[in-house]
């Protein structure tokens, strides 16, 4: 395998695990800017979804409503899960907002614990065929669904923000939540929207993500953290940023697993996490004021 | 004044008191489990006493603490077992290594500020926690070091069961706790809640917060890696499993649950911890079958939660002052009578 079809091929799965790190980096800032917390539970939200969709598949429903009934699942466990804890805690401090976050993260791990052990789950892939193979390359049909749901998620977003009420709401109060509030906008219906919709962004990513690595009770723990990385890389204000970053992190960590060291590919995400909070905490595309000393 | 002195003095005689209760207790509880439970209690009380320090009086927030524990450990673990050091010089060597290593790495991480922070140090951790799986060569990769660590010893009094050991963890403990009780006391402790009040207020009055904030990062660090230390040569085999995210969490869990701003929270967010997943143990696995893993984090994650919406100053702290205004709520109640 020469040189090129081997970057192509770092390329072609850093961008189908990208495109995942995208969809969580959505989440995250979509979260952030409406509330300004960051949502460590953002990666469990990917394991509901994926966990839900194979218990559904697994008493026999057929794929396309096993996958809305997931989303809608999930979309209503967060919903409760914001009014109930997040509500509650409006006003801590940001630290311990982030300490409650990655208590319900932990929580919603256990409770999957529980309820569906430690087994490894497979969900079939969504379409049959065999790999594809691109100069040299190879690629699972799957990837391509990967990437077509990013670009999916990314164009419907576009629309709902751009074009009905609700989308709008939500781009206001990520603008300035005090002048939302001056024109009729209810923060807290906003959060839960936030939340509600983040929800419905992981779970599709958990679901579509799942046929190429096992479902586990624990697989959210380090999506949820490199979507988290790829956010910051793009800067947590911005959410082209998230998508940029998260394609960008998926690209690097693939180049550097190839290319490197394919132990640290793990360590890589969070190297650029480091580099990134200490060289420019704003991320690419961030703005300047974020909260440096 | 005379109030002041007379909390010094209860202070000083609760820990005495504490004390000698700590050292009665191995000639009281003979069952070998729970003294083992003990050991760990008073090796985790350390860690937790270093982390409340950063948390409560310096308001510093630390995700990635079993990093630091987990340095102590394998400095231990590899320079008595791979180089034949000696194990004190070995503890030693990683207290200092750990502390320099926090120092530095404490420079670009506290120029950020509350989730930014947060997340560096889960960063740090996590980083530190990948190198320990994947140097094979040095750490023995996931299967951990496998030379055996050699027992701690004075001369030739080997330190290998746990009531000999029981007395050197908790001597350890006890010298962290009186220690930082010192610092919270001292010019250096003042400096420090000036700064978790106000950091602006304090740099005004001329604090160097940023010399404080890295001291006490560089202690926590030093404590929790005397704890990784004594884990090493009481294990005697260590592994990266004990020192990623789940552990940072868990100390966080008994920081916050015991009391960031008491001297008594480390322990009682220990002990209670502890109690609490032992218990779970027995129990869980009579209902949940399934259940082969990690099912404390499930009760990590709702205490954590719970405590952090009602309870956020912890068991100690947070009962005392619903105490304090229970008291206050009753003696108002009682004058307003007399007013008339």
């Amino acid at each position: 395998m020469n040189l090129t079809s081997e970057l192509l091929q770092y390329i072609l799965s850093g961008l189908t695990m990208g495109g995942i790190y995208a969809l969580v980096a959505l989440g995250f800032v979509m979260i952030h800017n409406v509330t300004g917390i960051i949502n460590f539970a953002q990666g469990e939200f990917l394991m509901l979804g994926a966990m839900f969709m194979v218990t559904l598949l697994g008493i026999g429903l057929p794929a396309p409503l096993a996958l809305i009934l997931s989303i809608l699942i999930v979309m209503v466990i967060v919903g409760i899960m914001e009014t109930g804890a997040i509500r509650s805690a409006k006003k801590a401090s940001p630290v311990t907002l982030i300490i409650i976050t990655i208590g319900l993260s932990t929580a919603i791990r256990g409770i999957a614990l529980l309820v569906w052990g430690t087994n490894p789950y497979r969900i079939p892939p969504f379409s049959k065929g065999g790999t594809i193979h691109i100069s040299g390359a190879t690629l699972v049909p799957q990837s391509l669904w990967v990437i077509g749901t990013t670009a999916a998620v990314l164009v419907l977003t576009y629309i709902i923000f751009e074009y009905t009420y609700l989308g709008k709401a939500l781009k206001a109060c990520m603008v300035n939540k005090f002048a939302a509030r001056l024109m009729g906008i209810s923060p807290q219906r906003m959060s839960l929207l936030a939340f509600m919709f983040s929800a419905a962004i992981g779970a599709l990513a958990g679901i579509v993500i799942a046929p190429i690595t096992f479902v586990t009770y624990d697989m959210g723990l380090m999506l949820g953290l490199k979507g988290f990385v790829a956010a910051v890389l793009g800067g947590l204000s911005s959410t082209t940023g998230a998508v940029i970053g998260g394609l960008a992190l998926g690209i690097i960590e693939s180049l550097g697993a190839g290319l490197i060291s394919s132990g640290y590919k793990d360590g890589i995400a969070f190297i650029i996490l480091l580099l990134v909070l200490f060289l420019k905490p704003g991320g690419i595309f961030g703005t300047s004021n974020t909260k440096r000393v | 004044m005379k109030d002041l002195a007379r909390r010094k003095r209860l202070r000083h005689s609760l820990i005495a008191l504490f004390t000698l209760l700590i050292f009665a207790l191995p000639f009281i509880i003979t069952n070998n489990y729970y003294l083992s439970v003990l050991v760990i209690i008073g090796i985790h009380t350390t860690v937790v006493v270093g982390l409340c320090l950063l948390m409560g009086y310096a308001g510093q927030i630390s995700l990635g603490h079993a990093a630091f524990y987990g340095l102590g450990a394998y400095v231990s673990g590899i320079l008595t077992s791979t180089y034949e050091v000696s194990p004190w010089i070995a503890i030693f060597v990683g207290a200092v290594g750990t502390g320099i290593l926090a120092y530095v790495m404490g420079i670009p991480i506290f120029r950020l500020k509350e989730h930014y922070l947060a997340l560096a140090t889960l960063g740090l951790g996590l980083i530190i926690h990948v190198i320990f799986v994947e140097e094979v060569e040095l750490t023995g990769g996931p299967s951990g070091l496998s030379n055996g660590i050699p027992y701690l010893s004075f001369g030739n009094f080997m330190l290998n069961n746990d009531f000999r050991y029981y007395f050197l963890v908790w001597t350890v403990a006890l010298i962290a706790i009186i220690l930082a009780n010192n610092v919270v006391h001292s010019r250096i402790g003042r400096a420090l809640r000036s700064i978790h009040g106000s950091e602006f207020a304090a740099k005004s009055l001329g604090v160097d917060t940023v010399k404080f904030k890295l001291q006490v990062f560089a202690l926590s660090a030093v404590y929790a890696s005397v704890a990784g230390s004594l884990y090493a040569h009481y294990i005697t085999f260590i592994s990266p499993s004990p020192f990623g995210m789940m552990t940072s969490i868990q100390f966080l869990v008994m920081a916050v649950v015991g009391g960031l701003s008491s001297i008594w929270g480390p322990i009682f967010g220990v002990t209670a911890i502890t109690v609490l997943t032992e218990g779970l143990k027995s129990f869980m696995y009579q209902f949940f079958p399934l259940a082969g893993g990690e099912y404390e984090i499930i009760v990590f994650g709702i205490i954590l939660v719970i405590i952090m919406i009602f309870l956020p100053e912890g068991l100690t702290s947070g009962l005392a002052n619903t105490y304090e205004s229970w008291r206050y709520r009753k003696e108002k109640a009682d004058d307003a009578p007399k007013n008339q």
